[in-house]
């Protein structure tokens, strides 16, 4: 067992390590870079001016060289000022050439960089931005795994009935409709000033400080639904497959009645399925975060994605992905950790 | 000219009536509901529920299909109703139906010719058994002829979709055009925030949606087949490199991926374009690969064959890399076939590159378990070549949950390429497909709602359409 998380633990950081090297490799293309000095010293500039800007600023070295800086197995980059000494460098800071500043300084030393865009630590808006996606992200599940395992329980208890065909094809609509679209279809119908109902915020800004029920619950509502469907879709399967098999048909032959039946034997075998299906939509809910937080103008994880994304903002990227591909592998390995756990009859070997 | 109201003078008529039957449904759905409720404890047990529905639940149950089939009565007259009276009696809606007029006939001739002829179609033929599985492909083919008649005819479109007219900002949907006379010189559902018409932008939509969406899901599978067929038949080292190939992908945020593909700045840097070199490689690989495995104990026809397949396919390949602009341009102009316009070649390799990784995975694991059965051992004894098991006799076995797969795929590429146009990414900003629509709608949305809900209305229906067509697929392929 542990040498099966020490081998997912490992495949992670090689993940992340290929990862993150792409995604060097896409920003610090040339017409990239380009861009980010023109951003930080006016468009109007000669592409001399561009290039003694990259230079002086850590951006003229080779690419593997400035990843392992990021990394922090390189030395951090240093330019000399006129006089001689150091002018500004990578370990340094704002301020000009301190005496003890470090050699290295990247990830491994626990130096996630400067945002270009937000001119902040990387570290310290990643952490904001979690915490606020972290509350969406809580909403969003107590919203969606209750209401997709009734309804998934409700239509697989009797497989082909009237119930079973209705609450099917509201799963499936639900599957149907995009983040944008409901949530475009959610503002018109509650949110807009013309012709809805004006129940709701159309903007999720004032839910940064103080989520109330009237800010928060279009954009809870909008992830929710479309991860909701497929979730029911898969608790129905389980529970389908669960109502037709042998102990069941035991029970029933007992004499068990049927509200007893679906309760006490046959749900705890049908949720092992949804449980694996619930960790794995969590990747899928962090894409849905994206565009909500852009739709509700909401500035947390996603959001902070599509500015880092859209400014070219280098080192914030770096951190970003770093993030997700945390989160992806690590719902990954919880779901194949909790499916052994949940179900006795597989074992690791 | 008059601006046009939703149902017209027909609305009279009919609205009294709908409005009357919805009251009726409720209260019979409502009845069903609650005698159900009170009859379900007695039914467990009693002999009763043996002998049927029937007393008060039957007869609530008969209201509500009674009811729900006036409805659809109801709304089926309103279309018909504009279908047959003149230009504007039948309002917006009316008019709506007989602008889509062959959009009709087509699907009553396909449904006719299908619904004739299904014992001998095969599957495709057993979709026609399943509610759920007609309705979804109505949805679907409404949307394919919309988009074909507009696309090679331009017949469903009222207005130029890039055209603005002075005067009709914003305007609600029915505005008539100032100055014109005449059929069709209405804004028939508004205006956006540049003055265009709205439906004919959604309607030109559907030609960028139906030509990206099920091709770049085809090479997605191409791709995604070509690759997974020898990592789950052979396994081993190959299996363990692939596989983490594809883990790297599908671990990438799709947005993030997207948004460092589709930006200028890496469309100038030439990253998609050498992409879509190594990605259109793989349709060929499979074509070639698929031909010599069949072909080749008769080398004279192999040749033939393989050798047909590469010039033509090789040839549409070049053309389809070499674009004027980018990096790669290298075939000269009289030998490019065709040039695909700015940024849909970009937002094509990038939509496949996303969904291939998906794909490998679902035939890894289906050639995985196919392997083990008795017919590939006896194609082995045979002594079959490698391929022509993986092809010949592991893929036909997998192809009912490939082709229940591939349906809902389209609809995913489908809101993917609205992704891309929700972030602007990609196709121009004018561009009027449904995700950069929906865009440019968001940002009035509390005041001008229609700009943004008439795409996204429609982007709905076609991927609900393809989900309900896989799901009759499903239903009709698991029965025998």
């Amino acid at each position: 067992m542990l040498r099966f998380i020490a081998g997912r633990l490992a495949t992670m950081l090689l993940t992340a390590l290929c990862l993150t090297l792409v995604v060097f490799f896409l920003t610090n293309l040339a017409p990239s870079l380009e861009r980010v000095a023109k951003t930080q010293i006016g468009a109007r500039v000669s592409d001399a001016e561009v290039e003694s800007w990259l230079n002086r600023n850590g951006y003229g070295g080779p690419m593997l060289a400035r990843y392992g800086e990021w990394l922090g197995v390189m030395p951090g980059w240093t330019s000399a000022a006129e006089d001689g000494g150091l002018a500004a460098g990578r370990c340094l800071g704002d301020t000009a050439a301190e005496a003890g500043a470090p050699r290295y300084c990247g990830v491994l030393q626990g130096d996630w960089g400067t945002s270009t865009v937000f001119r902040d630590e990387v570290a310290t808006i990643i952490a904001r931005s979690l915490a606020l996606t972290g509350k969406l992200m809580l909403w969003v599940l107590v919203v969606m795994v209750p209401g997709a395992l009734v309804i998934g329980v409700l239509s697989g208890m009797r497989e082909g009935s009237r119930t079973d065909r209705g609450l099917s094809t509201l799963s499936i609509l639900s599957t149907a409709t995009p983040e944008y679209v409901s949530g475009v279809v959610f503002i018109a119908v509650f949110a807009s000033s013309a012709v809805g109902l004006r129940w709701f915020n159309g903007s999720a800004t004032s839910a940064m400080e103080q989520a109330t029920f009237t800010n928060f619950t279009l954009p809870v509502m909008t992830i929710a639904l479309y991860g909701m469907g497929y979730i029911a879709r898969m608790t129905r399967a389980s529970m389908a497959e669960v109502m037709t098999s042998q102990y069941i048909r035991t029970a029933r032959l007992k004499g068990v009645s049927f509200r007893a039946l679906v309760l006490r034997h046959a749900l705890r075998n049908a949720l092992i399925a949804p449980f694996t299906v619930i960790m794995l939509q969590i990747p899928w809910i962090l894409n849905g975060v994206v565009i909500v937080e852009t739709l509700f103008n909401y500035k947390g994880f996603g959001w902070t994605l599509v500015q880092a994304a859209s400014n070219n903002d280098i080192e914030l990227l770096l951190g970003v992905s770093v993030v997700s591909v945390i989160v992806v592998l690590l719902t990954q390995l919880i779901s194949d950790l909790g499916y052994v756990y949940l179900n006795p009859r597989i074992r690791i070997s | 000219m008059d601006p046009l109201t939703w149902t017209g003078a027909l609305g009279t008529v009919l609205n009294p009536l709908l409005l009357l039957c919805t009251c009726a449904f409720a209260i019979a759905a409502l009845a069903a509901t609650l005698l159900g409720l009170r009859a379900a404890p007695a039914r467990a047990g009693s002999a009763a529920a043996l002998a049927g529905p029937g007393g008060a639940p039957g007869a609530a149950r008969l209201a509500v299909r009674l009811t729900f089939w006036a409805i659809v009565a109801v709304l089926v007259a309103y279309l018909v109703g504009g279908l047959v009276t003149p230009y504007g009696t039948g309002g917006i809606l009316g008019c709506l139906s007989r602008r889509f007029l062959p959009v009709w006939i087509a699907l009553a001739a396909s449904f006719g010719l299908s619904i004739a002829f299904k014992r001998r179609l095969g599957l495709y033929g057993k979709l026609f058994d399943s509610t759920i599985g007609m309705i979804g492909f109505a949805l679907v083919m409404f949307w394919v002829y919309t988009a074909l008649f507009t696309g090679l005819f331009g017949w469903i479109v009222t207005q130029d979709p890039l055209t603005t007219l002075s005067g009709l900002k914003n305007k609600v949907p029915g505005t008539p055009i100032p100055g014109a006379t005449g059929p069709w010189s209405h804004y028939l559902l508004g205006g956006d925030n540049l003055a265009r018409d709205v439906f004919s932008r959604m309607v030109a939509g559907s030609w960028i949606v139906v030509q990206i969406a099920p091709l770049a899901t085809l090479f997605a599978f191409m791709v995604g087949i070509t690759l997974g067929l020898p990592a789950g038949f052979y396994g081993g080292r190959l299996d363990t490199l692939l596989s983490f190939l594809a883990n790297l992908i599908l671990a990438f945020p799709v947005i993030l991926l997207f948004y460092l593909l589709v930006t200028p700045e890496m469309v100038a840097s030439g990253v998609p374009a050498w992409m879509a070199v190594v990605l259109f490689l793989f349709p060929i690989l499979f074509v070639v690969v698929l031909l010599n495995a069949r072909l080749y104990t008769r080398p004279l026809r192999r040749t033939l064959w393989v050798g047909a397949a590469l010039l033509g396919l090789g040839w549409l390949y070049l053309s389809m890399i070499s674009q004027a602009g980018t990096p790669i341009a290298f075939l000269p102009e009289d030998l490019d076939l065709f040039d695909v316009p700015g940024g849909i070649l970009v937002v094509f390799v990038s939509v496949v590159f996303v969904n291939a990784p998906t794909v490998f995975r679902i035939v890894r694991g289906l050639a995985m378990d196919i392997k083990t059965r008795d017919y590939v051992a006896a194609a082995r004894t045979r002594g079959e070549g490698a391929w022509y098991i993986m092809l010949w006799e592991i893929l036909p076995n997998a192809r009912g949950p490939l082709i229940v797969d591939f349906c809902l795929r389209i609809g995913y590429t489908t809101i993917l390429l609205g992704t891309l146009g929700f972030f602007g990414l990609g196709l121009p900003p004018d561009s009027p497909d449904w995700g950069s629509t929906i865009n440019l709608g968001r940002r009035l949305l509390s005041i001008y709602p229609h700009a943004a809900l008439v795409p996204a209305f429609a982007l709905l229906s076609l991927v609900l359409g393809l989900n309900l067509l896989a799901d009759g697929l499903r239903e009709e392929s698991l029965r025998d």
